[in-house]
């Protein structure tokens, strides 16, 4: 009889998951799984209410991405009501995504992944963190905080609330941005572009080349990967058609409404995370390099993209191309494929903004409900986020479907946790050092497992509480 | 986050919540920094190491605030909060979730088993033997526990007694920033804390008083949905007969919805003195139909095609209604 180690809580969301390994009698890792631990029951409760309120009510799925929330929705209600949104309203949704994404990916880079990257991944918790940061680097860590408020203030002023926003409406957006307020904007984003062209620097020369030797190992797993490109191919976080791309780098294409097609969601009983896999390529398999296994997030959309569209982030992409191939494997390269997403994202609100659509007055079309189906993908800053509508004839809900980006590297976090504790738990040897690297393993993914924020100090609380066969508790290691 | 024994203890969670509330508070910026001169923040997951047994370990009543946010929908939500509620002096309800329910509150209306049999049963489930998620699991080892779906979501105050109450989904930056600020002065005695049970980081009034919009004699013959009115972007929604909850919703988020547009929703909860949210709501949009005609005031209803979702969407668990306990649970 082995043992089961319970590792509670882990991630950000206080007691919304946990991990538990199973040892075997001699004392390896048979297996271990990560609990997730809530439900709300959204596609339950969406059900009989007006089409058109759903961009205000799914927004609080998660209040750390609610304008994808807020624009997968708008698109499928979009889709519903079966118009074009008009195209000044479409540049403004565009606008404020590239915004809400560059206010993510910089507290991501700086406060969550940061402090693992200017501290090393091996260095004790008390220094592998944000204070660290502000300490090494302190006129950085000024400006960041400047640039995420400015974010945070250029979508107050586009669309009146920066959390939980309302602006996104079926047919395009609730108001036009004033040419007074375009003109205040600008300088704004392009002061976010110096700071994201500055981000990529730094890492590149001084973080990057040092990192990536000493991490090589962790969660290291191999995947296909899902993300969105446009017709032509090209990186879009907005709008285009799904790819799956499979580890030997072949891909298919398909339509967004045919996305059960190609996903399939399988259910397990110790978690209340199901399990998206890519169902053409063969059953579900919570195994690494399993046909069916795919990930999703940073690394997946540069991964299937065939180029970027802004020079300077596709100068990055012909680099990291050049480095790790396509499609890049390495679990820990999502954290360089998200400093390219925020050069694209700076250089994308700098070129809508000075697009003379931007302020155009027609920024929505009339709509008339009707029953239909309506499919609203678009990819948040953690991956592709389906919405799935059906409607009655008064525009009335009657059937909700939801995948959202998190639950599809639900498998990759299991086996990049799997992963680590075979590696390092040996023989029932186990201490601090294993609890970090587990630790390490999921953050790559940047989890949001219901829609969590993150952490100042980079840690994330771990309790490993070891059970016996018999449920007493032998013994408990913390990392604090 | 230093650490110093001597200064009071400041502690933030999240039960089910979206996160949103945490982003508000990290959107007050460099003010955060006075939280940290001020307090010690001993138990706060978006900030530092968080850990249960820490807590448990405090005395009880060691922590002097508590910012509380997230409603109680599974039964380690439940603990936490008689948890905090033992270790903090003041406890507050913060953000819509821990007030009233929030949107996560309109699952009330359905079974919670109901409600997991939707979540696995969608048309990309791949679902053919039924397999739910189970409160615990036999592995070879032993036995694994996950958390105990409550048969309804509960507001904070429906579990634990609750000093003050701060609303909004989330809570505005400012407001949060004017709190801290308040907290502050009370620390060096400046000011006094409000009476217990106060409504704090809001105003009290409506937020048609806040509201830049054009007010004339409001008098609609329909109700219409968003997508059916070209919004005349300077008059008042509810006179263009766009159902706006303004009218009932306190005050202070400077109207926000309204000027970008958008309708009031009502996450900032009933506007001081309103005893039932839904009840005053209905009761204004009644005032302001233009008929006598009892036909005539039907149709002008049934303008109003999702009355939960408009007179409850954020207060359905905390209304009168009792729609935070089960049926089956003595009042």
């Amino acid at each position: 009889m082995g043992k089961t180690l319970v590792i509670q809580p882990v991630s950000r969301i206080e007691g919304h998951a946990k991990v538990t390994i199973q040892l075997n009698d001699a004392g390896d890792v048979d297996d271990a799984r990560v609990n997730v631990i809530e439900l709300r029951g959204f596609e339950k409760f969406c059900v009989g209410k007006p089409v058109e309120e759903m961009p205000r009510i799914t927004t609080r799925i998660c209040g750390v991405c609610p304008w994808s929330h807020h624009l997968a929705s708008a698109k499928a209600n979009d889709a519903v009501f079966g118009v074009e949104p008009a195209p000044a309203g479409v540049k403004l949704r565009r606008l404020c995504n590239s915004i809400a994404y560059m206010e993510e990916h910089i507290l991501h880079f700086y406060i969550l992944g940061g402090p693992d990257f200017v501290m090393g991944p091996s260095t004790e918790y008390p220094t592998r963190n944000v204070i660290g940061i502000v300490g090494a680097v302190p006129e950085v860590a000024r400006q960041v905080v400047k640039v995420r408020h400015m974010c945070a203030k250029m979508l107050e002023t586009i669309a009146g609330k920066s959390i939980h926003p309302d602006a996104a409406v079926p047919g395009g957006f609730s108001k036009p941005l004033q040419k007074e307020e375009r003109d205040a904007l600008l300088p704004m984003a392009q002061e976010c572009l110096e700071l994201a062209k500055f981000s990529i620097k730094f890492a590149k020369e001084n973080i990057f080349p040092k990192y990536l030797d000493a991490v090589k190992t962790i969660g290291t797993i191999t995947s296909g990967f899902l993300g969105t490109v446009a017709a032509d191919g090209a990186l879009d976080l907005y709008e285009g058609k799904l790819r799956m791309m499979y580890s030997d780098g072949s891909y298919e294409d398909f339509a967004t409404p045919d996305y059960a097609d190609f996903i399939g969601e399988h259910v397990e009983d110790w978690t209340y995370l199901k399990f998206p896999y890519a169902k053409k390529r063969g059953p579900f398999m919570l195994e690494d390099n399993a046909p069916s296994l795919y990930r999703v997030n940073t690394l997946a959309r540069i991964n299937v993209a065939d180029y970027i569209p802004t020079p300077l982030a596709q100068k990055e992409l012909e680099e990291f191309r050049a480095n790790f191939g396509r499609p890049a494997q390495l679990t820990l390269l999502y954290h360089w494929a998200r400093l390219i997403e925020l050069l694209y994202n700076a250089e994308m609100a700098v070129q809508l903004l000075n697009d003379p659509e931007i302020t155009s007055r027609e920024t929505r079309v009339k709509v008339t409900p009707r029953a239909a189906r309506g499919v609203g993908v678009v990819e948040a800053p953690r991956g592709t986020l389906i919405h799935d509508y059906t409607t009655d004839e008064n525009g009335l809900l009657t059937h909700v479907n939801l995948i959202v980006a998190t639950c599809q590297n639900n498998s990759a976090i299991n086996l990049s946790v799997r992963q680590a504790a075979k590696t390092l738990i040996k023989g029932g040897q186990y201490d601090q050092g294993t609890l970090n690297m587990v630790e390490m393993a999921i953050r790559a993914y940047d989890p949001c497992l219901s829609c969590a924020t993150h952490k100042l100090d980079g840690s994330i609380p771990i309790k490993l509480d070891i059970v016996g066969p018999d449920g007493k508790l032998l013994d408990t290691l913390t990392n604090s | 986050m230093t650490v110093n024994g001597n200064k009071p203890k400041f502690a933030m969670y999240w039960a089910a919540s979206c996160g949103g509330c945490e982003i508000a508070v990290l959107n007050i910026h460099e003010k955060i920094l006075d939280v940290d001169a001020n307090f010690d923040v001993v138990f706060w997951p978006v900030a530092m190491d968080a850990k249960y047994k820490d807590v448990e370990a405090m005395e009880d009543g060691s922590i002097l605030l508590t910012l509380f946010n997230g409603g109680i929908r599974n039964d380690e939500n439940e603990h936490i909060a008689k948890l905090l509620r033992r270790k903090s002096k003041i406890l507050v309800a913060f953000g819509s979730c821990a007030n009233e329910g929030c949107i996560p509150g309109l699952a009330n209306l359905s079974d919670s088993r109901e409600i997991v049999s939707t979540a696995f049963n969608t048309i990309s489930t791949d679902n053919p033997k039924q397999i739910y998620p189970m409160i615990s699991y036999d592995v070879p080892e032993g036995e694994i526990h996950i958390p105990k779906i409550l048969p309804v979501l509960k507001t904070l105050d429906q579990v634990v007694d609750v000093d003050y109450y701060m609303p909004g989904c989330p809570p505005e930056s400012h407001q949060i920033a004017a709190v801290i600020d308040l907290v502050v002065q009370v620390l060096q005695g400046k000011a006094e804390l409000p009476p217990k049970g106060t409504v704090i980081g809001a105003g009290n009034s409506t937020v048609c008083d806040e509201c830049k919009r054009a007010r004339n004699i409001k008098m609609v013959k329909s109700f219409k949905r968003i997508w059916g009115v070209e919004v005349d972007p300077e008059l008042c929604l509810l006179e263009q007969g766009i159902p706006c909850n303004g009218i009932a919703t306190r005050s202070g988020c400077n109207a926000r919805c309204p000027t970008a547009g958008a309708q009031c929703i009502g996450c900032y909860g009933p506007a001081e003195g309103v005893i039932d949210y839904g009840a005053r709501l209905i009761s204004a949009f009644a005032s302001v139909i233009d008929s006598n005609d009892p036909e005539e005031i039907d149709r002008i209803l049934d303008g109003i095609v999702d009355p939960t979702g408009q007179f409850y969407r954020f207060n359905l668990a905390g209304s009168l209604l009792k729609a935070g306990k089960p049926a089956w649970e003595k009042a």
